[in-house]
């Protein structure tokens, strides 16, 4: 899913070593998921010895983590790189999709229900309301109380069976 | 044939107005919603709007070449010079009047947003192609509400017929066409508003019926927000959203 340069000898070595380090940066308000996981990184290029570059799809047009997100990718490559370029990557747009299976899984494991497989699946396509499965229980019993959420991506739902609230990562 | 850069850019500000005031006008309800869940709607709304007015207006600053950042577009130009529609300049009201904005509102950025990503200028339509996802999700919440207000007691009924009977005529101003509107259509850039047009009445006929709210004769008075000629309202907007950085420019926090 992320473009990884087909580099070889040092950049290829330089790029592999930026995306262990990325591997390991936590989007700031869903810690369990690295910035890997959530699909937010679109490049990453070696430009000299010491220089990377890396390309960063924005998840939502305002959402305020943006800044976070890119301040925090800088911090960690300036550790293991002397320069360090973050370019904002509109297209293709990050859409929930980009999620990995490990983040999914993830996000799940955390109390956090996953979004629906696809954008493009029927249900979501009719805007049918898809069953969503509590993170807690598992039943499918579920039902959306807020469209919107404490977070830009995500809505408040609560599950029938164990009477628990959970929040649902919106299908966007 | 290519598009003018005034034409282009005074486009790019027309979206990017839109977006900033509706934020700038739903903000206003943080604190003041019937509830909770509609406090969280609608900030979480004009949270996405704000956003993509800044992808916006940083492109139209940058196009436009004089150095002015998104900052100095939204903070520091006046009255008419801001190229929004009139709709959203259009006070709050109670929330039904809010939700029938929003439904009139949204229903056009969705069609305008979906041709926009097809704009030969590759930018604008990167933005658009992120920009109608939000909407989508918009529209699901705003129609939904007006759908229950409107198919609701006898008191919400009349409250949003009412708001639809007022609003109605700002929508004339969303499918006139100008020149500029011409000469960026054979250009490519962006559809005629006139082209707009079916599809949004589609949707707004299917919300309507499902509201079971009257939809209202056209009007013969017409707006034009979109040139700089606002009604009463953008003034008073303008003065709350601009009086912090005009009056400490250079303030950071």
């Amino acid at each position: 899913m992320n473009a990884r340069a087909a580099g070889s000898g040092p950049a290829r070595r330089a790029e592999e070593r930026a995306w262990q380090v990325l591997a390991g940066v936590p989007d700031p308000e869903i810690p369990v998921l690295s910035l890997i996981d959530l699909g937010v990184i679109r490049h990453v290029h070696a430009l000299g010895a010491d220089a990377i570059e890396v390309g960063l799809a924005p998840t939502y047009s305002g959402c305020p983590a943006t800044t976070v997100i890119r301040e925090s990718v800088s911090a960690a490559l300036q550790a293991e790189f002397k320069d360090v370029k973050v370019v904002d990557v509109l297209s293709p747009p990050w859409t929930s999709d980009w999620i990995s299976a490990d983040g999914r899984a993830k996000l799940e494991r955390y109390g956090i229900a996953p979004p629906d497989e696809s954008v493009g699946s029927p249900r979501q396509l009719w805007h049918a309301a898809p069953p969503i499965r509590c993170p807690r229980c598992g039943s499918q019993r579920t039902r959306e109380t807020s469209h919107f959420g404490s977070t830009p991506c995500k809505a408040l739902h609560r599950c029938d069976d164990c009477l628990e609230p959970f929040e649902y990562f919106k299908c966007i | 044939m290519n598009a003018s850069p005034a034409a282009r850019l005074d486009y790019l500000l027309q979206l990017a107005d839109s977006s900033l005031i509706l934020a700038q006008q739903l903000g206003a309800w943080v604190g003041h919603a019937p509830a909770l869940e509609e406090d969280l709607g609608l900030a979480n709304t004009a949270l996405d709007l704000l956003g993509q007015a800044r992808h916006l207006l940083s492109y139209a600053g940058e196009l436009e070449g004089k150095g002015r950042g998104e900052d100095q577009l939204a903070f520091f130009r006046n009255e008419q010079e801001f190229r929004n529609l009139t709709l959203v300049e259009q006070p709050n009201g109670d929330f039904g009047h809010t939700i029938v904005r929003q439904v009139l509102f949204d229903a056009y950025q969705i069609e305008l947003y979906e041709r926009l990503q097809r704009s030969t200028d590759e930018r604008l339509a990167a933005i658009a192609a992120k920009a109608v996802k939000e909407t989508r999700y918009h529209l699901r919440y705003s129609a939904s509400w007006l759908v229950r207000l409107g198919d609701g007691t006898e008191e919400s009924h009349a409250r949003v017929q009412q708001a639809l009977d007022r609003l109605w005529p700002y929508t004339r101003e969303l499918f006139d066409a100008t020149d500029a509107d011409h000469e960026l259509a054979s250009a490519g850039v962006a559809p005629l508003p006139s082209d707009v047009e079916p599809a949004w009445s589609a949707r707004i006929d299917a919300i309507l019926a499902e509201a079971t709210l009257k939809r209202p004769a056209a009007a013969p008075y017409r707006w034009y927000g979109r040139l700089g000629a606002h009604s009463e309202h953008l003034g008073y907007i303008l003065a709350e959203m601009q009086h912090l950085p005009r009056s400490f420019p250079d303030a950071t926090w």
